[in-house]
């Protein structure tokens, strides 16, 4: 206390008199971001923000980072916040993936991805078919003849509810077999985990997940995996057919990436989506991704507003075509 | 396997990670004791600080922190009656009134030596019977684990006691109604939330056990006179209880401890059934053993009724750990924290665990059962301590529950709607108390109906649509066979009475 405090205290008054002169200029830089994450803490939005959060600051794009789990009407309550004090959150960003369009078009949620402002999506992950490496469906034919033998005896789990990301990636994939999707049996569980634990006590036969998940699982020699949802094979699996090989429409990412409030600056928006870019450049988000099993996706600003809106039109009519409004 | 179990003990006792399992019970237990912040909460609080340790380390601490949490929700359980877990709901049954009666110090004691024993008897049958349980609960599909859970309902309402059977299948119903309210667990589609985006996760659990027993409870005693004072009396004269157990006490609970310990592990191991609904079976199946006045004295302070629960809750969170390690399936929430953790360090739990990463496996085997001595040393002598809240004035401590609770549960969520909902359920459960109806049912109802309406509807996508799932494995016949045995309880016990009275009559 006492001597040290005096220097420090002028210290922080300079910066802000920084940071108010840069704010009165035409560009703010972004020492300090906010994330919201619309979930609980240990979530896969959870880890997301967090990694991208610390390793921009490890890496010395940003100052410092805070974050704030938010969670609620599954993400509803965290996206209504946002809109709602939209004018003070212009540095904050909001995590979210594919349930923000899945909860719009179901009405969860009264709110879609166009209330917001997208900034960029970050990492993807493709769906995969995959069964036990014992399985007496070792190719997505064998699997496809037995589906259209009897789709009863072929059910396909998921850890995502009816109509949501897991039972979308088994639909699209019976399609693309050209086979009728509405035969499908899909059984949902709460969280990934569970479905595999179904998968291994035999009340599914198939798995519908994502490709990272699987591979860790198949690194354990735990699963196979018939078939990946990518627009071609991917290095990793080249065995494993993609399947826009079989059909159209067939392509499918679980993105997540990151939101802006509603009006945020166009200047403020382009430099996060940056901001975003130059992350993937670091070292620290390299041994990010190999540790959680990421694949980069990044699509920035108006390129991930396109995706947004063709991705909700493949789901709209996708989950049409199964029963669901 | 004991070149595995040597390097864990190597590992497990170097002074760094002793030091690791003291901190993390102590970290743990003070974490637990706030009503509100669970096992949960306190792992996810140290996940920043594992960061700079070493795996064993790291699982080290969260298991420290876990067993410590548990340990830490049982005291407040027994003496503010608010459980902040689910496992320690059936704690409070016993617990708190035993805490009424003067008898805290005895009842937290009791607590202490009970999860020690079953904690350090599960750690046991985990080191001798992981590999091999990781096969037995694969056979466990979601048709039994509804089996599970509907047995789980029966035997508490079965068990409760003469005039209180209906009323505790009401409650179960209503609980399980509250269950139904949020987003549905198959289709994803809001319900019973009436527009309000609040409702959509539906209702909290920690909410509805903070209103029901700790709200509803503050407010009683400003209701109820003469309870404070007596406590305040007892608590003026200094006797919390004595810590020390008579013979007669010991002979009493052992039996109780060493079946639970058993079962608890065993409930345990079947992942997403865990500590909850062990401490409420545990206790269920010690009421059902009872006889005589040990069997009316349940629920009104009961020492087997306190020792059961407290046993099965520390042996199921052990046995949790036995799909985690063995399978890399988290088998509660809590575990699930824990699986993210070893994944950001590179290991994969699994089959290959305790094969690629003997020194971890063993390490945090080992740790438990360290943890749970270290627990027993850190608390006894704090005891007397903690047990002194009781002796703060009424006119502080119920504004304090009051506070601490409400701030417990805003803690959580961010969100005033809860605040008023809270208040909300406790108004309504004072309500149930005055109408002499068990609210206990009613939490267990609602902890289990997500469980329960989650596998039954798996179970009926399935078996398309048909009940024959409910007999179709023996695994299911037989736990639907025993829930039927436990329903005919209540009627078979009516019907002899019906034959004293009748034989009395005719004498």
């Amino acid at each position: 206390m006492g001597a040290k405090s005096v220097p420090e205290c002028w210290r922080r008054l300079a910066a802000c008199l920084v940071v108010w002169a840069a704010a009165a200029g035409a560009e703010p830089a972004p020492e300090h971001l906010h994330f919201i994450v619309p979930g609980g803490a240990g979530g896969g939005w959870d880890r997301t923000a967090r990694v991208t959060g610390d390793v921009l600051v490890k890496g010395g794009l940003l100052q410092s980072a805070s974050f704030e789990n938010l969670s609620g009407g599954g993400s509803g309550k965290a996206i209504g916040y946002l809109i709602k004090t939209a004018e003070r959150q212009h540095g904050t960003l909001l995590v979210n993936s594919v349930p923000i369009i899945v909860r719009s078009i179901s009405g969860v949620f009264p709110f879609s991805f166009r209330d917001l402002t997208p900034i960029a999506s970050v990492i993807g992950d493709y769906g995969v078919i995959a069964v036990l490496p014992d399985s007496p469906y070792q190719t997505i034919d064998q699997l496809l003849a037995a589906f259209l033998r009897d789709p009863l005896q072929v059910r396909i789990g998921g850890g995502s509810v009816r109509g949501d990301l897991d039972h979308i990636v088994a639909a699209l994939a019976i399609r693309a077999l050209g086979a009728d999707p509405r035969k499908l049996i899909y059984v949902p569980y709460d969280t990934g985990g569970k479905a595999v634990v179904g998968l291994l006590t035999g009340e599914i036969q198939v798995l519908s997940t994502g490709l990272g998940e699987a591979l860790e699982q198949r690194r354990a020699g735990q699963m196979r995996i018939l078939a990946v949802t990518a627009p071609e094979r991917l290095s990793v699996l080249p065995q494993v057919p993609a399947l826009s090989e079989y059909g159209e429409n067939a392509v499918f990412a679980n993105w997540r990436g990151f939101f802006g409030p509603p009006q945020l600056p166009a200047a403020l928006a382009d430099r996060y989506a940056k901001l975003l870019q130059e992350m993937q450049a670091l070292p620290g988000w390299e041994a990010a991704l190999e540790r959680n099993g990421w694949v980069n996706f990044y699509r920035p600003r108006g390129e991930f507003a396109v995706f947004l809106e063709e991705q909700e039109a493949l789901i709209a009519a996708l989950r049409k075509e199964l029963g669901f409004y | 396997m004991w070149e595995g179990i040597e390097s864990g003990l190597a590992t497990a006792f170097t002074a760094s990670n002793l030091a690791v399992v003291v901190i993390g019970c102590f970290a743990g237990t003070i974490i637990g004791m706030l009503p509100g912040l669970g096992p949960i909460s306190a792992i996810a609080l140290m996940i920043p600080i594992t960061y700079g340790l070493d795996p064993a380390a790291a699982m080290i601490l969260m298991a420290g922190v876990y067993y410590g949490a548990i340990f830490g929700g049982s005291t407040s359980s027994i003496l503010i009656n608010a459980p902040g877990v689910a496992g320690t709901v059936a704690t409070t049954f016993d617990g708190y009134p035993l805490a009424r009666r003067g008898q805290a110090g005895k009842a937290l004691a009791i607590a202490a030596y009970a999860s020690f024993t079953g904690g350090t008897v599960a750690a046991l049958l985990l080191i001798f019977a992981a590999p091999a349980l990781a096969s037995v609960s694969l056979s466990f599909q979601s048709a039994d684990y509804f089996a599970l859970m509907f047995l789980g309902l029966i035997a508490v309402c079965a068990f409760a006691g003469k005039g209180y059977v209906l009323k505790s299948l009401l409650m179960t119903v209503f609980g399980l109604m509250l269950a139904t309210v949020g987003t549905d667990p198959t289709a994803g589609v809001p319900r019973f939330t009436f527009g309000q985006i609040d409702l959509i996760d539906g209702i909290s659990f920690l909410l509805l056990a903070m209103a029901c027993f700790a709200i509803s409870e503050a407010l009683m005693t400003i209701l109820k006179d003469e309870d404070s004072a007596q406590m305040a009396a007892s608590a003026a004269k200094g006797t919390m209880g004595s810590l020390l157990l008579k013979k007669r006490e010991v002979k009493e609970i052992a039996p109780a401890v060493g079946r639970s310990s058993v079962l608890g592990f065993f409930v345990g191991v079947l992942p997403g059934a865990g500590g909850t609904i062990a401490s409420f079976l545990a206790w269920g199946m010690e009421k059902g053993l009872a006889r005589g006045r040990d069997r009316e004295a349940f629920g009104k302070g009961s020492l087997r009724g306190l020792a059961a629960p407290e046993t099965a809750n520390n042996a199921a969170s052990t046995g949790s750990f036995v799909p985690l390690l063995t399978l890399g399936i988290p088998g509660s929430g809590t575990t699930a924290v824990m699986l993210g953790a070893l994944l950001s360090f590179g290991i994969q739990p699994g089959p290959r665990l305790y094969i690629e990463e003997p020194a971890v496996f063993w390490s945090v085997i080992i740790s438990m059962y360290v943890g749970n001595i270290v627990l027993l040393i850190l608390n006894l002598p704090l005891i007397p301590y903690i047990a002194r809240l009781l002796a703060v004035r009424k006119e502080i401590l119920v504004p304090m529950i009051l506070f601490f609770s409400l701030i417990g549960v805003y803690l959580v969520s961010f969100n005033v709607f809860d605040l008023w909902l809270m208040v909300l359920v406790g108004v309504v459960a004072i309500g149930l108390r005055l109408l002499d109806l068990p609210l206990a049912p009613m939490i267990l109802g609602f902890i289990l109906g997500d469980i329960l309406e989650d596998n039954l509807r798996r179970a009926l996508i399935i078996s398309n649509g048909s009940p024959d799932f409910l007999w179709a494995r023996p695994s299911t016949l037989f736990i639907m066979a025993i829930a039927a045995l436990i329903a005919l309880v209540p009627l078979l016990g009516r019907w002899r009475t019906g034959r004293t009275v009748q034989a009395g009559e005719g004498g």
